[in-house]
């Protein structure tokens, strides 16, 4: 009875509809702002479209140089994404099997020091961490900010691996070892591909938040040549107040990676961020 | 925050380790677990450890330092600063919780069936939660300025009384990073609900609307009982997100006008990593670390209790 497409269901459409319009009007005025030259920029209305649309803030912003780098702090970005979703991936899924095998007090105690490592914040532990990271002579390094999130996120990893190794099946596991398979080859040949759900979430929510992250990324960072993408966005609008034209330029280029993935992955997205997840 | 699954875990560990059942034969070796492990402790434990005896110290960042007791949080506690920057980070901590549940809450409900868009609706809806909190920041700063879409906006429907330089004036800038919070985040939380939503069996509420009950009884008897767990987990999520607020700060107000818009974040950045005050940013850290956990802690008290009368 719920199912019928009655004029009050037309009617919640037309307001849905509505209201997504008025959620996504920054967008429109963040792309038409971008394809003003500057001159209209300033003189022109906000919400009008550009009389003539532009590139030319797009040639400038990559064409930065030094620490307006749009270009470097990219390929800093994917870089240091790309390195800790790797570490979490690999050292992530391999404990979690164990943890997941191994239902000792050993197992039991290392599970729950990872679930509580999800609860207790981590703010405290950046100020040791900054420390321990200048005497290594690893801060504002590629290496010091991968091993930083993998630490950090390390514990949601185990976590949401181990929920679903614990549902997978141990039949593959046996029958490869009655074929004599060694230890390394049924995690790599069998569970490993077994476990490829959770490790598409666990790419997509850490690799989110390492490529969003700003609060760690600026302290880390910040001066150093491995700026990502968002300490790098906050610097150049300190420098272009009021050049809004070229500060969406910025915005629309530390977007994009993000939103074609999105838009090529959209229901593992948002599946992802429904079952377990961490802020 | 997830924070389910804790139970199956402890009712694990009672189990004796040296009687392994047959059943779970061990194609691994355990030291595999020891490099996540190992970085895990070192950041969530040995560091946080670290961190909190920092905040007793008046450590500058380098050379020697003393331990002070309870000075650096008497100095937050009793100053305007540290004061204001807590009742801010509560005031958007808690505005973030009930703007997004209402909001995603009531756009869930809507999307939840019959719209013919609603594929299409809730993907687009969802889009800015996967975006930088910063960047998105940054098209807001545009909106708020003086002479910015808003001003004009309100200024074209005859509402120039309305208009003010939200981000300049102290009373609304605190509003304009919540809104901008709430913005970003409305989609997740409908997200979850919508999850929720999926397992409530349509017979229920057909069965309750034939016996007479309303839109209102439906949801407040039938469905909101069913999707408890999702109110908890987006509530959670949300508290804790919102307690540690620090991108849209900066990119929004900065923290002024005169401090109105500090938070905890803001300051344990600029407090440690600008004027070098080490052991009184390790103290915000632990003070927000401390509202952290005993809010959640709250939280999870009064949501299960609840479950319990039901």
């Amino acid at each position: 009875m719920f199912n019928r497409y009655t004029p009050a269901t037309l009617v919640r459409e037309v307001v849905l509809v509505l209201v997504t319009v008025v959620i996504l009007f920054p967008f429109y005025l963040l792309v038409v702002m971008a394809l003003k030259d500057t001159k209209e920029s300033v003189v022109s209305s906000p919400v009008a479209l550009p009389s003539s649309p532009t590139l030319e803030n797009f040639a400038t912003v990559l064409s930065g140089e030094g620490r307006n780098n749009v270009l470097s702090g990219l390929m800093n970005s994917v870089i240091i994404t790309v390195g800790s979703v790797v570490m979490l991936i690999v050292f992530g899924s391999i404990a979690a099997y164990v943890i997941s095998r191994r239902p000792g007090r050993l197992g039991g105690a290392a599970y729950v020091s990872f679930v509580v490592g999800i609860i207790l914040p981590f703010q405290l532990a950046i100020i040791p961490v900054y420390v321990a990271l200048r005497v290594l002579g690893l801060l504002g390094t590629h290496i010091g900010m991968i091993i930083l999130y993998t630490g950090l996120l390390m514990p949601l990893t185990v976590f949401l691996y181990t929920g679903f190794a614990r549902a997978l099946p141990r039949d593959y596991e046996e029958a490869a070892a009655i074929d004599g398979a060694s230890k390394i080859s049924i995690f790599l040949r069998i569970v490993f591909p077994l476990l490829s759900p959770a490790t598409g979430t666990v790419a997509i929510l850490t690799g989110l938040i390492v490529w969003n992250d700003f609060f760690n990324a600026l302290i880390f960072l910040s001066g150093s040549k491995s700026t990502t993408l968002p300490v790098m966005v906050y610097s150049f609008v300190g420098e272009n107040v009021t050049a809004w034209n070229l500060v969406f330029t910025v915005v629309i280029i530390s977007m994009i990676p993000i939103l074609a993935f999105y838009l090529f992955a959209q229901k593992k997205f948002i599946q992802g961020f429904a079952g377990g997840m961490k802020g | 925050m997830a924070i389910s699954s804790a139970a199956p875990a402890t009712a694990r560990v009672k189990r004796p380790a040296s009687a392994p059942d047959r059943g779970s034969k061990l194609f691994a070796s355990w030291w595999w677990a020891i490099p996540a492990l190992v970085v895990s402790i070192l950041v969530h434990y040995v560091a946080v450890a670290v961190g909190g005896t920092f905040a007793f110290t008046n450590w500058k960042g380098i050379g020697a330092f003393q331990f002070v007791g309870f000075d650096n949080f008497a100095k937050i506690f009793s100053g305007d600063l540290g004061r204001g920057a807590i009742l801010n980070t509560l005031f958007l901590a808690f505005g973030f919780l009930i703007g997004t549940n209402v909001f995603g809450l009531l756009l869930a409900l809507a999307l939840n069936r019959g719209v013919k868009l609603r594929y299409f609706l809730r993907v687009v809806i969802f889009m800015p939660t996967v975006l930088s909190p910063l960047a998105v920041s940054y098209i807001w700063r545009f909106i708020y300025q003086p002479q910015g879409p808003l001003n004009s906006f309100l200024g074209s429907v005859g509402l120039e009384s309305w208009q003010r330089t939200w981000l300049a004036d102290p009373v609304s800038s605190i509003w304009t990073i919540l809104i901008v919070m709430v913005w970003q985040s409305t989609g997740l939380v409908m997200v979850i609900y919508l999850a929720g939503l999926a397992g409530v069996p349509q017979e229920l509420e057909e069965a309750a609307a034939i016996d007479g009950a309303n839109v209102f009884q439906r949801f407040r008897h039938v469905v909101f009982p069913l999707i408890r767990p999702s109110f908890v987990i987006a509530s959670t999520l949300m508290l804790i997100q919102g307690l540690r607020v620090f991108d849209q700060v900066m990119a929004l107000t900065g923290g002024g006008p005169f401090n109105a818009t500090e938070t905890l974040a803001t300051q344990v950045y600029k407090q440690t990593f600008a004027y070098g005050q080490f052991g009184y940013g390790a103290a915000l850290s632990l003070v927000l670390t401390v509202l952290i956990i005993v809010i959640s802690l709250i939280q999870m008290g009064l949501t299960s209790g609840r479950e319990r009368k039901s």
